[in-house]
């Protein structure tokens, strides 16, 4: 299986609040609250960690979560999340989450 | 920017929370019109940070009744369109032209609009909400049509001032915020006082079997907050900063959900 980068798209407002991460798309206003674990994810998501090693060293290793439950949980996270553009998925590292929101999607 | 020259007889400023915007028309039943609308609202020495000439059109093709509200930003210009209206505002020159047919509604959405873009820009926000004034504190009645706002709003007693039963006005003031009337009538078709005083509370509405009332998170009241926010602009950097406000907020000002049931009582726990 191929490796996926994940980057935080640009088109997003965040705010860690009561010590959850609040993530809502400027683009179609879907409001999302993280969770721990999500806001592992969410962090980390600088488009140049794969997802795999995100999911080792910020999930499994911080959080005590089974690396088969873990990668799959992650997957979902990303999945929906990209669906609302909120996170840029790729199978390169994403250089510039602005422009490129299209090709990543 | 308002060059300080005094108003003409053609225009007149309306002020909703501090905030003065001139309207200028040539027709002067129009201009009764907004007088008696916006009493209490009109300031005759007011100093306009915004102006906007506003023409009416009687019958026209460019003007389509069942348009939807849209709000967009085109270079340093807001276009801003509805069935009944047409306008264009340049926020930076503080100068703006409204074309609408010869109804109220229309510059009251218009009025609207340009309030929400001013305050997303200033960390305020306009929200549907009933809201009062008791004992020099503001309070928030937060909720959908049907929660409770004019209810409530119709129940407070005499020592309250009803700011609004429908739109409120919210505007940041150093650490806090100060909630404003406003002109925008619910249900109980009658404006609200043009005072303002520090916010104290927001309440969610519901309407249950007793009154009652929870504390809410921060993390947990600013979904509600944001659904309750009026927001009309397609624009991303304003989308962004319309959520920001509504973080900060909920961070400086205690939330609440207040269950009542509908009779004076429930006012015996606010204040």
């Amino acid at each position: 299986m191929s490796e996926k980068y994940i980057a935080r798209s640009s088109a997003i407002a965040a705010r860690m609040l009561g010590g959850e991460m609040m993530v809502m798309s400027a683009v179609d206003s879907t409001f999302f609250t993280l969770n721990e674990v999500a806001t592992a994810i969410w962090q980390a998501a600088d488009g140049h960690t794969p997802l795999s090693e995100i999911v080792a060293d910020k999930v499994c290793e911080e959080f005590d979560v089974d690396p088969a439950v873990a990668e799959r949980d992650a997957e979902q996270f990303v999945e929906e999340l990209s669906h609302h553009g909120i996170l840029l998925v790729s199978e390169r590292p994403i250089e510039n989450p602005s422009t490129s929101l299209q090709e990543a999607r | 920017m308002s060059n300080g020259s005094p108003m003409r007889a053609e225009s007149l400023a309306i002020e909703i929370g501090g905030m003065p915007i001139l309207l200028r028309t040539q027709d002067a039943a129009f201009r009764r019109m907004l007088q008696d609308r916006y009493n209490g609202f009109v300031k005759s020495s007011a100093r306009p940070e915004f102006e906007f000439d506003v023409d009416l059109v009687e019958g026209s093709d460019e003007l389509h009744a069942d348009e939807d509200v849209q709000v967009r930003k085109q270079g340093t210009q807001w276009l801003l369109q509805r069935g009944d209206f047409r306008a264009q505002w340049d926020a930076r020159a503080g100068y703006g032209k409204i074309r609408q047919t010869r109804n109220p509604y229309a510059i009251d959405s218009v009025l609207r609009i340009v309030h929400t873009l001013i305050l997303c820009r200033r960390g305020g926000f306009l929200v549907h909400a009933a809201s009062a004034i008791r004992e020099g504190r503001a309070f928030l009645f937060a909720g959908i049509s049907g929660a409770g706002k004019t209810t409530i709003s119709r129940l407070a007693p005499p020592d309250a001032t009803l700011l609004t039963d429908e739109v409120s006005y919210v505007r940041r003031e150093g650490d806090g915020y100060l909630a404003c009337g406003t002109p925008f009538a619910g249900e109980l078709a009658k404006i609200g006082e043009n005072k303002s005083a520090p916010l104290h509370t927001l309440f969610f509405l519901e309407k249950g079997p007793e009154n009652r009332i929870e504390g809410i998170e921060p993390g947990v009241a600013v979904r509600p907050l944001l659904r309750n926010i009026l927001f009309f602009a397609e624009d991303e950097e304003s989308v962004k900063l319309v959520f920001q406000s509504a973080c900060e907020f909920v961070e400086r000002i205690p939330v609440r959900r207040l269950s009542f049931v509908p009779d004076q009582r429930v006012w015996e726990m606010i204040g």
